[in-house]
């Protein structure tokens, strides 16, 4: 097999990609099943435990049978895939770590917090692309309680939530990615993000923290590509959500893109407006699920043609808040193309 | 754009709180719990309680509210509402006591339970110890220690 | 009569704090500090005992409150155990309702859960 060039990561490059999202697979919690794309998605588990003993171990067992769920259905075992890819947002990436370990698959785990989902896809892209493994697994995880717990407060206390403050989605999701030209989708091209920082510090607010890396990103790739935002059916971000959307849109209309409503965000889309998820989902498999459930199938129905998947992620921790500091924040983009 | 200016933007485009509304859900829901305070006083007042004495069974009793209730699991349910209608009082630090305590049990009793039951309540406590430390210092120092 | 007061005091005082943290974007954590610190302080300069003695439940169930009892307590042991109050005084009023929501918090996490 020729392996492609695969352009260059830099500040003006972007990454010539060639490889299939052969198939994908999506497991979430009862909450998000109830959302607008609920059904669409492949596997509800009955409460946010899913059996387990803690929410963390929740959130491990959600990511592995998103993974097992993709495999099981090709009729393939752990056995047939090279490398795992992925990530999430417990402490040291304990989740994929664990999961890991569970499947016994040589693993790369990421951290972009809600990013990971693109640096998975371009990560494992790239590694198909350049025929150093033929399949490939991108998966992501997040869980809403193990977040709180995380991130924000004990469960059971008292907190009344602002209208900017975004809610960590319950899932896993699995995409297997190959050079086998057939599924659901192509990856032809990707940009690496560069970490944005605009001064602004509060956690419930990441949308507007986020929307000047997904701008820088989006407009990176557009210029290197030498597209502009009407060569797409869609793109997609995640997960600016309701606060950080129309500053995006602002941002790029700016730069003289209108991408208009080709422009979605994964965060206003999984939950509807009466879930009282305040201004929209978030988490690491928030624009994962979006992904496998609405916009891949599309792609592949040839609805959509070209998409493009931003996915964006706050990079502070809860010590870096508590000690002041400003939300550093990344997005990464990868070119989806349907397969003709 | 400068970052100044984008955070200037932030704030402008920022969804608003509903200002309004949660002022008078904490009025609303606060008052209820002291309402219930006042009845619980009074209450213990007429089993022979006298203004000295009821102070403390009140708060026991108050506390063991905000205890059940976050232990039902609808005490976060009321704040949603309520804010700070639900923080302020005495059952919120009772809930702000017992949240933690059931919260890391998951990471044992003696470092979960043990150990951060105070996160939340603990400021309050420091400082409103501090505080009394230092007005009494105030007091002693101008009136001697007279009542 | 006392219930009124109780009811509208008390609700008044949560009705401040909430305005005051949503017009500042004062952290919760800082308003309930605040909120004991200026308690104790009205305490220390005998202006919390009226406001109790007329609202009742309404002054003393609020955080307020419990910065004034801290305060009341320790005033009221001066006399009689001198500087040694400034440091047993402040447990003596507010002891009961600490411990009785630590016993309380030990005794949920022994039988129950958080949960979503």
């Amino acid at each position: 097999m020729s392996v492609q060039a695969v352009g260059q990561i830099g500040q003006r490059g972007h990454l010539h990609l060639d490889a299939t999202i052969a198939g994908a697979a999506t497991v979430v919690g009862p909450f998000e099943a109830k959302g607008p794309l609920g059904h669409l998605f492949d596997r509800v588990v009955k409460d946010e435990l899913c059996g387990e003993k803690s929410y963390e171990r929740a959130e491990r067992f959600l990511l592995r049978s998103a993974v097992e769920l993709l495999l099981d259905r090709r009729g393939m075992s752990a056995t047939d895939v090279d490398l795992l890819v992925g990530g999430d947002l417990l402490d040291q990436i304990t989740t994929t770590n664990f999961a890991g370990r569970d499947l016994g698959v040589p693993l790369l785990g990421l951290y972009s917090a809600c990013a990971t989902t693109s640096e998975s896809l371009l990560l494992g892209g790239l590694a198909v692309t350049s025929g150093a493994t033929s399949t490939v697994v991108a998966a992501t995880a997040s869980h809403h309680l193990s977040a709180e717990r995380q991130y924000r407060f004990p469960l059971e206390l008292a907190v009344q939530r602002v209208p900017t403050a975004q809610w960590t989605a319950t899932g896993g999701a699995a995409f297997l990615l190959n050079r086998d030209g057939e599924g659901q989708a192509r990856i032809v091209a990707a940009t690496v993000g560069t970490v944005q920082d605009y001064g602004l510090k509060d956690p419930n607010n990441m949308g507007a923290a986020m929307a000047p890396a997904a701008a820088d990103t989006i407009l990176r790739h557009l210029r290197a590509r030498r597209q502009t935002s009407r060569d797409y059916d869609l793109i997609l971000t995640g997960d600016l959500a309701r606060a950080g959307l129309p500053l995006l849109v602002e941002l790029l209309g700016e730069e003289g893109e209108h991408p208009d409503n080709r422009l979605q965000d994964a965060g206003v889309l999984l939950y509807s407006p009466s879930q009282d998820v305040h201004a929209g989902g978030s988490g690491a498999v928030c624009s994962a699920l979006v992904l496998a459930s609405l916009v891949l199938p599309r792609l592949k129905s040839g609805e959509l043609h070209r998409a493009l998947l931003v996915a964006t992620g706050s990079l502070h921790s809860p010590r870096s808040y508590q000690q002041g500091e400003t939300i550093p924040t990344v997005a990464h983009a990868v070119e989806l193309e349907a397969i003709v | 754009m400068e970052p100044k200016e984008y955070r200037q933007r932030v704030q402008r485009l920022e969804p608003q709180r509903p200002i309004a509304r949660n002022a008078l859900w904490a009025f609303v829901v606060g008052g209820i719990i002291c309402l219930v305070g006042q009845v619980v006083q009074s209450g213990l007042m007429a089993v022979g309680y006298t203004e000295e004495t009821v102070k403390a069974p009140t708060a026991i009793i108050m506390v063991f509210l905000g205890a059940l209730g976050t232990a039902l699991g609808v005490y976060d349910r009321i704040a949603k509402l309520g804010g700070m209608g639900a923080n302020l009082p005495i059952t919120g630090f009772s809930n702000a006591v017992v949240a933690p305590a059931m919260e890391f049990k998951q990471e044992g009793a003696i470092m979960g339970t043990g150990a951060r039951i105070f996160q939340i309540a603990g400021p309050v406590i420091a400082y409103g110890l501090l505080t009394a430390f230092v007005v009494g210092i105030v007091r002693f120092a101008i009136m001697g220690g007279k009542p | 009569m006392s219930y009124l007061l109780a009811f509208v005091v008390g609700g008044a005082l949560c009705l401040v704090a909430q305005l005051v943290m949503d017009l500042t974007r004062t952290t919760p954590a800082v308003i309930l500090v605040g909120s004991v610190m200026l308690g104790a302080i009205a305490g220390g300069f005998g202006l919390y005992e009226p406001f109790a003695k007329f609202a009742g439940a309404g002054a003393t169930v609020p955080l307020p409150g419990f910065g004034f009892s801290l305060v009341s307590g320790l005033i009221k042991e001066l006399p009689k155990e001198g500087w040694v109050a400034l440091f047993s005084g402040a447990f003596k009023a507010t002891g009961a309702g600490i411990k009785a929501a630590l016993i309380f918090g030990i005794l949920a996490s022994f039988v129950t859960r958080a949960r979503a």
